[in-house]
């Protein structure tokens, strides 16, 4: 990797407009090689906006986007044929059986066609789907099509990964599947920039993550990290608080959120007062618990829907 | 429009989304050949010699056609015509809007500029592959005159392109897969009919011969006409330069459609 190749990505003041909404607004980040990178946020928060346009697939509004040092509007396709790209959807081609969606994939990247064989057998076994090698992409199950989708985006041997929530509308079992793979390409240096809503895949598989919304970002840093400045260690959740405890929160100034019928304790490792609260007032309905990147993610970004 | 000319970004990369539906269509060629196998001889004994009874000859060129040897070079024009201009507006808006294959493409040194490409000209190719086999049968009647009927293959290519892109064009626009009936409707359906088809336009009033005359369909039948009875002349080139003109204008607006279509 050349000298100038600090970074992988370098997003620099990112703005993205489109049918009068600002998708992304002013948002900088880099990626660098090796590392995992984790977009977290709610819906419309400006996540597939944003690694949209490292791909190539949306022009830049303003700001400048390199990807191995290139600039994205200079040379897309030099960069787009070392990028692998797993999208939201399962837009794999149902003209063609399993093992030719790889192979006219390949082609797409003018890669010598044996060269593209030998990869593709090799990567159905990765994927675990070489007996279904000659079956059409329909009869797949949706956690295959996702394991073939992440195979085609490895067609090129790329430096980059990029996925779009890849593990949505997958069961336990399937989800499991991809991140066990994804772990594992992770472990051999592979790059990676991810989106995602689902918090346990976020600190799985990521060395860092920004959380973002309204298309610029929130909090930025290492999953362990956030929890602790965001979250505290510890949480307490008491269901239907009484006037009582409600008085020694706020009297001993803890860290809560209050909702309606849930008061939820934020409290850092080692914290007497905390350890008071639970032997006071907790009864069967009360829940102590380690802090999660979930309850970063709800602090952050509220607890309102967003559709 | 202006700044779609400026800003091509076509390579002959295109060629790779030609080769993907190459493939698909092998898969069932078959079925691909049966329809313009069996179509032209549905044609030619309907209208050639059900109706060619009751009509018997035809004007054309200062001489007396059988009326089956006036429609069969038609028959090709309008093979052309259906074949690319279908599979750039059905069959590309399904890969496009409902299998999602350009999004999976664009993620791939492929830009959209070169897709668009390679979809229209294998709608061409698509439409070489029927003519060919519509000339076969044709031929088998005896209704194509050697060698000239041979430049059928090259004009069914260059009719393919230039339908396949107004095709293209329509498939930039339309809100739904339904919405194609209106082109069919206003633009295919009339030069079917009126197109110099299945009589000669000069049976049509001055105003509508005009009309017929900036259609694209009434000069590929004339070429076609032209080729299938060996009625060679230097006019035909004006009826080449139509449609090569429709094409080459057309091409960039297509472009620019797809590319505010898909590209946000």
């Amino acid at each position: 990797m050349a000298e100038n190749e600090r970074y992988i990505i370098e997003a620099v003041e990112l703005r993205k407009e489109f049918g009068g909404i600002t998708a992304v607004d002013g948002l900088s980040f880099h990626l660098v090689p090796g590392e995992c990178l984790g977009l977290l946020g709610p819906n419309g928060a400006g996540k597939t906006s944003t690694i949209r346009m490292v791909y190539g697939f949306s022009p830049l509004t303003s700001g400048s986007m390199k990807v191995f040092g290139l600039d994205i509007n200079a040379r897309p396709r030099e960069i787009k044929a070392r990028i692998g790209v797993c999208q939201q959807d399962n837009n794999l081609d149902p003209d063609l059986s399993v093992l030719k969606n790889l192979e006219v994939f390949g082609g797409y990247f003018n890669i010598i066609r044996r060269e593209t064989l030998d990869r593709a057998h090799q990567l159905l076994r990765f994927m675990a789907l070489e007996n279904r090698k000659d079956d059409k992409v329909t009869s797949l199950s949706g956690g295959m099509m996702r394991r073939l989708v992440l195979a085609r985006a490895l067609i090129n041997n790329p430096e980059l990964l990029i996925l779009d929530e890849p593990t949505t509308g997958l069961d336990p079992q399937a989800r499991h599947q991809v991140w066990e793979r994804l772990e594992m390409l992770r472990a051999n240096g592979l790059s990676i920039l991810l989106t995602t809503h689902y918090m346990d895949e976020a600190s799985r598989l990521c060395d860092r993550l920004i959380i973002m919304d309204h298309g610029g970002i929130l909090v930025e840093g290492q999953p362990a990290d956030l929890i602790h400045n965001h979250a505290g260690d510890h949480v307490i959740e008491i269901v239907n608080p009484g006037r009582d405890v409600a008085e020694f929160v706020a009297e001993h100034d803890f860290v809560h959120d209050s909702l309606d019928h849930r008061m939820i304790i934020y409290g850092k490792e080692a914290d007497k007062l905390f350890e008071v609260i639970g032997d006071r007032f907790c009864d069967e309905t009360c829940i102590k618990r380690l802090a999660t990147l979930e309850d970063v993610f709800l602090r952050l970004t509220g607890r309102e829907l967003r559709e | 429009m202006i700044r779609a000319l400026g800003a091509w970004n076509l390579s002959w990369r295109f060629i790779r989304i030609w080769n993907r539906n190459v493939l698909v269509y092998r898969k069932i060629w078959l079925v691909n050949f049966l329809v313009p196998l069996l179509e032209p001889v549905l044609y030619l004994a309907a209208f050639g010699v059900g109706l060619s009874a009751l009509i018997g000859k035809v004007p054309y060129d200062g001489e007396d056609l059988p009326y089956i040897a006036f429609i069969a070079p038609a028959l090709l024009a309008v093979t052309m015509m259906y074949n690319s201009f279908f599979e750039n507006t059905f069959a590309s808006f399904v890969r496009m809007y409902y299998q999602k294959t350009f999004d999976a493409m664009m993620a791939t040194p492929l830009s959209l500029d070169d897709i668009i490409a390679g979809e229209i000209v294998w709608g061409a190719t698509k439409s070489a592959i029927a003519s060919a086999i519509v000339l076969g049968v044709i031929s088998a009647f005896g209704l194509a005159h050697y060698p000239e009927a041979l430049l059928i293959l090259p004009l069914s290519f260059l009719g393919g392109l230039a339908f396949g892109t107004a095709g293209m064009i329509c498939t930039g626009l339309v809100p739904s897969i339904d919405m194609f009936n209106l082109p069919i409707f206003l633009f295919i359906t009339p030069m079917f009919l009126f197109g110099g088809t299945f009589f000669p336009i000069s049976a049509l009033p001055d105003w509508a011969q005009k009309l017929s005359l900036g259609l694209p369909l009434t000069h590929l039948v004339n070429l076609c006409r032209a080729f299938c009875l060996g009625r060679m002349s230097k006019d035909l080139i004006w009826n080449a330069v139509y449609l090569a003109v429709f094409f080459v204008a057309l091409f960039p607006v297509a472009l620019n459609v797809m590319r505010r279509r898909l590209i946000h």
